[in-house]
């Protein structure tokens, strides 16, 4: 048990030394600490990680947290297949952007803050996944979506960067409210807030309703898209996805941590990790499909027209969670923590080259005005093309595995799955697009920033190109795991990530033959080489092609531009209404007019009432109270009579 | 125990007190030294209610009894349980920080300021211990002078009208307490006796007219809508120490009366109007909430979020079940904590700056990182974030409300989500962001200050981490109360409220 602990309390020890020591004692040597501890987290996540390929799984409570009446709950881990994958990429990927961080943030003032926020992230990432209870999940969930507060704020003189750690708390909290709703109807439904019971007696909810606000609704159902609320804010799906983007202000190797591998992917986690539930109520299961795949969608098609290069980073990042989501919607859980796991590589290593783009072009985000970096900086290019290549899902590189196991799936869903996998397929088609545009324009064709910005272009330090290449190569083969059978029968090696998750997801139900498997392959990949080869025509070839599509179709574009205008629609139906309900009706009216007038108005018409009767009284106090006394007198005798005595 | 604990904590401050106005007027560091002395030592003295206090009996313990007006049936009675002890050391705690933060900002009538504190704080603890309604009467009223005095004469620009709103709105509900009083009095068979008037079962008609007299009183103090207008006054103008035990004990005196003797002397009353006072206390969490978002000062905006916090206190007791009561009684410590707290520290940047505009900061944690970690951590645990205490208040709360009544558990539980929009959007405008040039050349704060604030942090995680410690000691008393207000039959009319709200 002791080792389990020591995982989460690592990165726990560093935080606190580096929080409270980081200024006077550790300063700009701050990484070693947080490096260290994210090592050793890393190295015995992996000895873990082994006991569970052995087939050993852990349950057991640490220290009791809480106890009220019949409620208890504790800090406890739960160590199985799924958790375990998510140790692994929790720590690898943390490791990764510890080290890069050291080149990316050095000489910053906040140097020894960043690494103890990046600590306390991973304590809290961790305590998330290694839960066996919900409240621990609660938990870790509200403390990552603090350490993504203080991490996207954390140039926070900048109020863009500011504005941009408050929405993602602040949005994050609409899908917390009905998250914590469930929790609370799970445990009022069956008396405990632990998976063991919640899994094992989930079962006699089946066919009960709840009488919700006068609706009779199924309360699997209620429980299962509660849960899922708090998933939509975690993970950026429609309609909570607008702080995502937004989180771009804070430093990349944030981006490429929190808002790519790990924290955003919690809500996929947690879809996976209450399959039990979620498999009991088919209609909360196809509202998982549609939401991830309309978001993916939707995300990708914003993708398109963006310059910013973290910014289309960040919407395929929800377009792929969307993919996440859509797998698990088909109960595909296995290929979707697949895709999560595959996705946390490829992902980081964009971010990761990205955040190398900028370093060089000293802090440059516009797409536009790159252009011909692959020369100066060879090997950002060449592991960003590699992580390129695997988002969109070229045969042999890991996203080409998970993303052609989600759609083949999917594909075997019913009609909610076939649904899915056509726009899965297109989706696949505009992501090998948009992640080849950035490709085109940044590193190929000539170089168009200023001539400043080319005498300054330059290689990545070693502390930086060090973990992308690391990254290139789970990109290239952290999907050989799961090799789909009618592939691997040939080479003789099995789909070993669909063995290794069946005692938790057991086995996705499979109708169609062998032919068809090779046809949705082929669709896939068609879709992939084609959207790569549009994107050359496009942006290498014919530049002038996508400049005349915007003039042509400029209502679509400026949409697209606008991302919908999503964000103008919330700020005009719940901003400004709740501001001016404050101003203008709060505090003018109830509070200033009616009780403030009430209070001052009775005494004022009794002393004048009285001034009339030649003044009975006198001095202020006496009078305000007395008719103070009669009013409340009068306002309780009113109460009594209307609660009928 | 050798010593009578509970009387020791009330008088020792109260003759302190007295002390302290015979020391030379300009003698200012000796008064200062004398108040941290007697605060320091109260709060040594009531440290054994902690360490020796009998978890396993709902029992009123460390009882002092003796005859005081035998003919009117008057008795010097004392005693704490489960639900008052954790109210008298925070009493005592507070007070010493309110004494350190004072240190230097308090400049004139040094001498009163510190006499009318200490008054304050053994009229407090005394309300927390007595079980003779005549007595709790006494300390009841007793304490609002020093507070009076506390905010109308060291108090801010608009102190005088402050100060006597609060007087007035008080006063108003302590005189219908007292009716209310005198009443039971005289169906008790002429004895103010509490523990003789929680075995009594009075007549439901009797019981509501009862309930809504001390409502009146409680419902002020809390403060519950729609009586809660003087709180922004009188927490905006009054000087720090005033803000911190105003936030910290007096307004829970509210709840605790509800507790104290609404609930266990009024069972049937208690449990018709709980639909009533739900809905009150739903109303109370939006309504507070909301209103923080339009506020402009500093420390008004952290009196409406008192306002939306009690309505979380009054919802989790009248929903009238463990989690709620439990999630109460803690939520009213876990307020006093980092509400307390945030006043500490808005008095603390208040003595460097003199503004409490928040338009006048931006970029404090620039200029004084220390203070904004501090300020941090008050205000993750106000938005009831996971490890700090106002989450479990929080959860259990809701959980307890969303068990009474679905309908109020959804409700109240918007309240999260307005509470992290305006106590985030403070933080980004009065630390975040380019550095106001107002603030240019201010110092961190020093050791004092960080001494004075620490003892509440790690109460924010003492009590997020491992609350055990403190919901044992109310565990069995809670209970006990439970099912006192359950014993009682279901009275038609609390039925028809039902009926009404669903």
């Amino acid at each position: 048990m002791d080792k389990y602990i020591l995982i989460p309390l690592l990165p726990l020890a560093a935080f606190l030394i580096n929080i409270i020591f980081g200024k006077a004692v550790t300063k700009d040597k701050a990484h070693w600490i947080a490096i260290l501890a994210v090592l050793g987290s890393f190295v015995l996540a992996v000895q873990t990680f082994t006991e569970v390929l052995g087939g050993k799984v852990v349950n057991q409570d640490v220290y009791t947290w809480f106890v009220s009446g019949n409620f208890r709950v504790s800090v406890g881990f739960l160590i199985d297949q799924l958790s375990a994958v998510m140790l692994i990429v929790v720590t690898s990927v943390s490791l990764l952007v510890h080290i890069y961080s050291v080149g990316y943030m050095h000489g910053d003032t906040g140097y020894y803050r960043f690494f103890s926020y990046l600590s306390l992230f991973t304590f809290s990432m961790l305590m998330l996944v290694m839960g066996n209870n919900l409240l621990q999940l609660y938990f870790g969930w509200e403390a990552v979506g603090l350490c993504s507060y203080f991490l996207i704020g954390f140039w926070y003189e900048k109020k863009s960067a500011s504005d941009a750690g408050k929405k993602a708390f602040i949005v994050n909290r609409f899908g917390d409210f009905g998250f914590g709703l469930g929790v609370m109807l799970i445990f009022l439904s069956l008396g405990s807030v632990y998976y063991a019971d919640i899994f094992s007696k989930i079962g006699t909810l089946q066919g009960q309703t709840i009488n919700l606000l006068g609706y009779n609704v199924d309360l699997i159902t209620l429980i299962a898209l509660l849960l899922f609320c708090g998933a939509v804010g975690k993970s950026a799906q429609i309609p909570l996805h607008v702080w995502l983007p937004d989180a771009m202000e804070g430093p990349t190797p944030v981006s490429a941590l929190i808002h790519a591998a790990t924290m955003v992917t919690a809500g996929v986690f947690l879809v996976a990790r209450f399959n039990p539930v979620f498999n009991l109520s088919p209609v909360a299961m196809a509202v998982v499909a549609l939401t991830g795949a309309i978001t993916s969608l939707f995300a990708a098609t914003i993708a398109l027209v963006q310059n910013d290069i973290k910014r289309i980073v960040a919407y395929s990042t929800i377009s792929q969670l969307g993919y996440m989501f859509l797998a698990c919607g088909v109960g595909a859980y296995g290929a979707g923590v697949f895709h999560l796991y595959t996705h946390a590589y490829f992902k980081a290593l964009l971010f990761l080259g990205a955040g190398s783009v900028m370093h060089a072009m000293g802090g440059e985000l516009d797409i536009q005005k790159m252009g011909g970096l692959k020369k100066y900086m060879p090997v950002t290019y060449w592991t960003f093309l590699i992580a390129s290549l695997s988002i969109a899902g070229i045969p042999g590189l890991s996203g080409f595995f998970s993303k052609d196991e989600i759609l083949w799936l999917a594909y075997n869903g019913g009609p909610v799955g076939k649904v899915v996998w056509a726009i899965g397929t297109l989706v696949a088609a505009l992501t090998a697009f948009y992640s080849f545009r950035i490709i085109f324009l940044a590193f190929h064709g000539r170089f168009r920033g200023t001539h400043e910005q080319e005498h300054h272009l330059h290689e990545s330090p070693k502390a930086m190109i060090i973990p992308l290449m690391i990254l290139a190569i789970g990109a290239i083969a952290a999907g050989w795991v799961g090799i789909p059978e009618i592939i691997g029968s040939k080479i003789g090696v099995e789909n070993g990530i669909a063995n290794f998750f069946q005692p938790v997801f057991g086995h996705p139900h499979v109708h169609a033959g062998p032919e068809e498997e090779q046809l949705v392959m082929g669709v896939s990949i068609l879709c992939a080489v084609g959207g790569i080869f549009v994107s050359w025509i496009f942006y290498s070839l014919k530049p002038e092609i996508p400049k005349s599509l915007a003039a042509t179709f400029k209502g679509i574009h400026t949409t697209l531009w606008n991302k919908y205008y999503i964000d103008e629609l919330y700020d005009f139906i719940i901003i400004r209404p709740v501001k001016w309900t404050s101003v203008n009706v709060l505090m003018a009216v109830t509070d200033g007019a009616i009780i403030e007038g009430i209070v001052n108005g009775i005494p004022r018409a009794i002393a004048s009432f009285g001034a009339k009767l030649r003044k009975l009284q006198t001095g202020y106090v006496q009078d305000y109270a007395v008719s103070m006394a009669i009013g409340l007198f009068v306002i309780i005798t009113l109460v009594l009579i209307a609660t009928g005595r | 125990m050798s010593y009578p604990i509970l009387s020791t904590v009330i008088f020792l401050p109260i003759v302190g007190a007295i002390f302290i106005l015979f020391i030379k007027r300009t003698n200012e560091s000796l008064i200062r030294w004398t108040a941290l002395l007697l605060s320091l030592l109260t709060f040594g003295l009531s440290l054994p209610l902690f360490t020796s206090f009998d978890k396993t009996t709902a029992q009123m313990q460390f009882r002092e009894v003796s005859n005081w007006i035998p003919a009117w049936g008057i008795k010097y009675s004392l005693g704490v349980d489960g639900i008052s002890v954790l109210f008298v050391l925070l009493s005592t705690l507070l007070t010493i920080l309110c004494v350190t933060v004072s240190w230097k900002s308090i400049k004139q009538r040094t001498k009163e300021f510190y006499a009318a504190l200490l008054l304050i704080e053994g009229s407090m603890i005394g309300v927390f211990c007595s079980l003779d309604l005549f007595l709790f009467y006494i300390f009841w009223e007793a304490m609002l002078i020093p507070m009076y005095l506390l905010i109308g004469v060291w108090g801010g620009p608009n102190r005088i009208y402050a100060a006597i709103k609060f007087f007035l709105f008080t006063l108003v509900g302590s005189v219908l307490m007292l009716i209310g009083i005198i009443v039971l009095y005289l169906n008790t068979g002429k004895s103010f006796d509490v523990m003789q008037m929680m075995t009594t079962n009075y007549p439901y008609h009797l019981q509501l007219i009862l309930f809504w007299a001390f409502f009146a009183a409680f419902a002020v103090k809390v403060p519950m809508f729609p009586v809660h207008t003087w709180l922004p006054d009188a927490h905006t103008e009054a000087p720090t120490a005033g803000s911190v035990i105003l936030a910290g004990i007096l307004i829970k005196m509210g709840a605790y009366g509800f507790l104290r003797f609404a609930m266990p002397i009024l069972p049937e009353a208690t449990k018709a109007m709980s639909p009533v006072m739900m809905v009150l206390s739903v109303i109370a969490i939006i309504y507070g909430a909301v209103i923080c978002l339009g506020q402009t000062d500093l420390k008004r905006l952290i009196a409406y979020s008192s306002v939306s916090h009690m309505g979380f206190v009054t919802l989790g007791i009248f929903a009238l079940n463990i989690q709620g009561l439990q999630g109460g009684i803690l939520q009213m410590i876990n307020h006093g904590v980092v509400t307390g707290g945030l006043f500490l520290a808005v008095g603390m940047i208040y003595d460097r700056t003199h503004t409490r505009k928040i338009a006048d900061y931006g970029g404090t944690a620039s200029v004084l990182p220390i203070y904004a970690a501090f300020f941090m951590v008050f205000t993750l645990a106000s938005i009831g974030l996971p490890a700090t205490n106002g989450f479990i208040g929080e959860f259990l709360i809701i959980l307890g409300g969303f068990t009474a009544s679905k309908l109020m558990g959804i409700l109240s539980a918007t309240g999260i989500i307005i509470g992290a929009g305006y106590m985030l959007w403070l933080y980004q405008r009065v630390f975040f962001m380019e550095v106001n040039p107002k603030l240019q050349g201010f110092k961190d704060i020093d050791m004092r200050e960080i001494l004075t604030l620490v003892p509440l942090v790690i109460l924010v995680f003492w009590i997020g981490v491992y609350p055990n410690t403190f919901l044992s000691f109310m565990d069995v008393s809670v209970q006990n109360l439970i099912s006192r207000v359950n014993s009682a039959g279901q009275p038609q009319v609390a039925q028809q409220i039902l009926e009404v709200i669903k």
